[in-house]
């Protein structure tokens, strides 16, 4: 194709590109390198229908309109913002390695400050929610692929059902079902003998149904698209393989999951990049108390009496900078396999 | 002779007001009413009183939604405003102010306000910012028959409640006599602001941002919600207002500090247990810590009016809005709400709310970085809570977190 026709044909894409993806990230960067002005306060006095009036202070509205018209962005903070309590916290480590009682003193304090208890609960959730999904998904994938055709139809559907659920609906749904009057929340107790288990009252265990949560409904997307590449597996390289007196297990070790590799790789790199951004279980458990996200934390400075746009786009920023890392072994990987098939 | 004519004349008026009332409440001229307010029945039954008032070339359009916080201030920001009257409360009526998004209402007072009270108007700087046209705060709910089973008096004060909660447990008749509303976010964060308002103290160093918790008071506040916790159902962590009210329904609490606001929905009694209602009794809220204002907060909602509209539409929305609180309305709804309107007549939902009110407890604080505050301490009181973290260090969280944020909000 020549350049120019080739040019052509991606244009529309490359306009669409840079408005809806290149332009809102450079809009995130530059957003949260401002803090708002300094307030200018005034104190006046407050009356209220109970307990009369009072002294209060307020802003300065016209002395402030006249700043933000001056510099609508706000103040220039650099990378202040990045490096604060709230973020990655650069004077709280530097205190916590410089003075500490040992090594349990530093992780659990480091894991006190809010970002890296998001951090931590994230990654957590990323790499044991991944594998295990993309697991349960080959497993399931391989039973369907062999039973009779005429079950087929609905046993898919069925397996679906969790990726069709709104992801809040479906935490909302298993949050009900673990509560200590819910079906699995009561048998817990039953079978456990014990009256007083709570799944969502211990952070160990809150964990774990987050975890939980997370392989339930991340499974189905794994197990469609294996079930797709299950049909393309050579027919003829299973069958000399049956021959040659290869079991179930030795077919699937040595010609399923080759075949599957690369599919492997794609699965694995939307889902960890889903997982990076997990939000919805954690409000749907009202698991706030133990679980936090990086997600959360831009939700949190975007809610309430008060918005923080700057810290929400410095969290944004460093999220966008996690994906990437986590995305690049497989990335170098893709890359290799293409330059290899290249050449 | 002369008094049936005093009659007849005064009957005569009062069908002529009537009948003004009912054709579009009487608004001169032209306008549109766009109202922005929180979701809950109360203010549901204003935007609908309101809307009465449509008709000929008034329109009325009303969004009552539980988002209304988040959508006001980019709202009322655009020029003309979206909507044309913000219903608002103590704190959500901080961010208009902050960025000077409502208009003053002393003209529109002075000509259309005569059914409102002197306190109804909220009053900044001299200048009426917002009608108020109810209050809600926080108090005791208590079930009367499991208290004199154990042998106690109405609880006055926490100390009362714990004794009481203890009794109760040691005595079998429940497991969990208490509970709150401790979800980590906007709830625990009010818990807290509650129960430090009753210790006296103030929030901040006085006309400066400067936070101003990390005192004795904190630690006495942290302890009592801490101490609560120990008659609490384990999972009291996931209780918001609403979880607490189904669980006191459901028989399985003897005590709780629970909103005026849902008062009404408890003694209508729908989906609780036997004998719940009957024996449940609103009282003041309670003290703490000796000390002698209830540790809750008092609320307010009221409308104030956008300042990017004409002002025609600011004109028709008041007098909408007027009519929307007005008696009429509250004397055919007097259960919904405790009503800061002329001639209202509190019933018995509206009891505990008065009864705190009479004993002096303090606003919910109004300061511009109050809502900052809020937003920490809804974050970072989860872990002492839970029990994973000392009293100390979740104040001196508390104060990392707000300074931070407070460094970026502009206000320190």
């Amino acid at each position: 194709m020549p350049h120019k026709t080739f040019f052509a044909f991606i244009l529309p894409s490359l306009i669409a590109m840079v408005l809806f993806i290149a332009l809102p990230i450079v809009s995130v960067v530059v957003q949260s390198m401002h803090v708002e002005h300094g307030r200018i306060l005034v104190s006046v006095e407050n009356c209220q229908p109970f307990g009369g009036c009072t002294t209060e202070t307020r802003v300065d509205t016209a002395a402030m309109a006249q700043l933000r018209a001056e510099q609508p962005m706000g103040q220039f903070n650099g990378f202040g913002t990045y490096l604060n309590r709230g973020h990655l916290a650069v004077n709280e480590i530097g205190a916590i390695l410089a003075n500490n009682t040992g090594l349990g003193d530093i992780v659990s304090r480091i894991y006190n400050l809010p970002f890296y208890k998001a951090l931590s609960f994230t990654l957590v959730f990323c790499f044991v929610v991944t594998p295990l999904a993309m697991g349960l998904g080959f497993i399931i994938a391989l039973g369907v692929n062999t039973i009779p055709k005429m079950l087929k139809g609905p046993v898919i559907f069925f397996s679906l059902l969790p990726m069709i659920i709104t992801p809040l609906i479906g935490s909302l749904i298993l949050y009900w079902m673990i509560q200590p009057n819910g079906i699995i929340g009561a048998n817990l107790r039953v079978l456990f003998d014990d009256p007083t288990l709570s799944l969502r009252q211990s952070p160990v265990l809150t964990w774990l149904s987050l975890l939980f949560y997370g392989v339930w409904t991340n499974a189905p997307f794994s197990f469609v698209v294996f079930y797709a590449g299950l049909q393309t597996v050579p027919a003829d390289t299973l069958e000399s393989a049956m021959i040659d007196g290869a079991s179930r297990w030795e077919r699937i070790r040595y010609v399923v999951i080759p075949h599957l590799a690369p599919l492997a790789t794609f699965v694995a790199l939307v889902q960890l990049m889903d997982n990076f951004r997990v939000f919805e279980p954690i409000v749907g458990f009202s698991a706030e108390a133990n679980a936090t996200s990086l997600s959360w934390l831009i939700f949190n400075d975007l809610s309430g009496d008060a918005l923080l746009f700057g810290s929400a786009g410095a969290t944004s920023v460093i999220t966008i900078i996690g994906v990437i890392i986590l995305l690049t072994p497989v990335l170098i990987r893709t890359w290799r396999e293409f330059n290899h098939k290249v050449v | 002779m002369k008094l049936l004519l005093k009659t007849t004349v005064s009957l005569g008026v009062l069908c002529l007001t009537a009948g003004a009332a009912f054709a579009e409440c009487g608004i001169e001229g032209t306008g549109s009413v766009r109202i922005l307010s929180n979701d809950f029945e109360a203010l549901r039954l204003v935007n609908t009183t309101a809307a009465e008032c449509a008709g000929g070339s008034v329109t009325v359009t009303s969004n009552a939604t539980a988002e209304h916080k988040n959508i006001q201030v980019p709202a009322l920001t655009i020029n003309p405003a979206e909507y044309s009257v913000a219903v608002v409360a103590n704190n959500s009526i901080v961010p208009l102010l902050n960025d000077d998004l409502i208009r003053p209402l002393d003209d529109l007072i002075a000509q259309y306000g005569q059914d409102l009270q002197p306190n109804q108007l909220i009053k900044i700087d001299g200048k009426t910012m917002a009608i108020a046209f109810m209050g809600n705060a926080q108090h005791l709910f208590y079930r009367k028959d499991i208290l004199d089973q154990a042998g106690i008096a109405e609880p006055k004060t926490y100390e009362d409640i714990l004794a009481a909660a203890e009794k109760i447990k040691a005595d079998g008749l429940m497991q969990y006599p208490l509970a709150a509303s401790d979800k980590p976010g906007w709830d625990l964060a009010a818990e807290f602001v509650n129960t430090y308002l009753g210790t006296g103290g103030e929030f901040f160093a006085t006309g400066s941002a400067e936070l101003d918790i990390d005192n004795a008071n904190g630690l006495k506040t942290l302890e009592t919600m801490k101490a609560l916790t120990a008659y609490m159902d384990p999972d009291y962590l996931t209780f918001d207002a609403n979880g607490i009210q189904a669980e006191y329904k459901a028989g399985n609490v003897a005590m709780m500090v629970q909103w005026g606001s849902l008062a009404g929905d408890m003694l209508n009694g729908e989906g609780a247990a036997d004998g719940v209602v009957e024996n449940t009794v609103l009282a003041a809220a309670p003290t703490v810590g000796g000390g002698s204002v209830p540790a809750v907060a008092l609320w307010w909602d009221g409308f104030t009016i956008a300042k990017n509209i004409s002002d025609e539409d600011a004109a028709a929305s008041f007098q909408a809005m007027v009519h929307g609180i007005s008696p009429d309305m509250v004397a055919a709804n007097p259960t919904v709400a405790t009503w800061l309107v002329a001639g209202y007549e509190p019933g018995p939902a509206a009891v505990g709310v008065i009864a705190t009110a009479n004993a002096g407890a303090r606003a919910y604080p109004m300061q511009p970085y109050m809502g900052l505050l809020h937003t920490a301490l809804s974050v970072e009181l989860a872990e002492f809570m839970a029990g994973s973290e000392s009293a100390e260090q979740a104040l001196a969280d508390v104060k990392a977190a707000y300074d931070t944020a407070a460094k970026e909000g502009g206000y320190l």
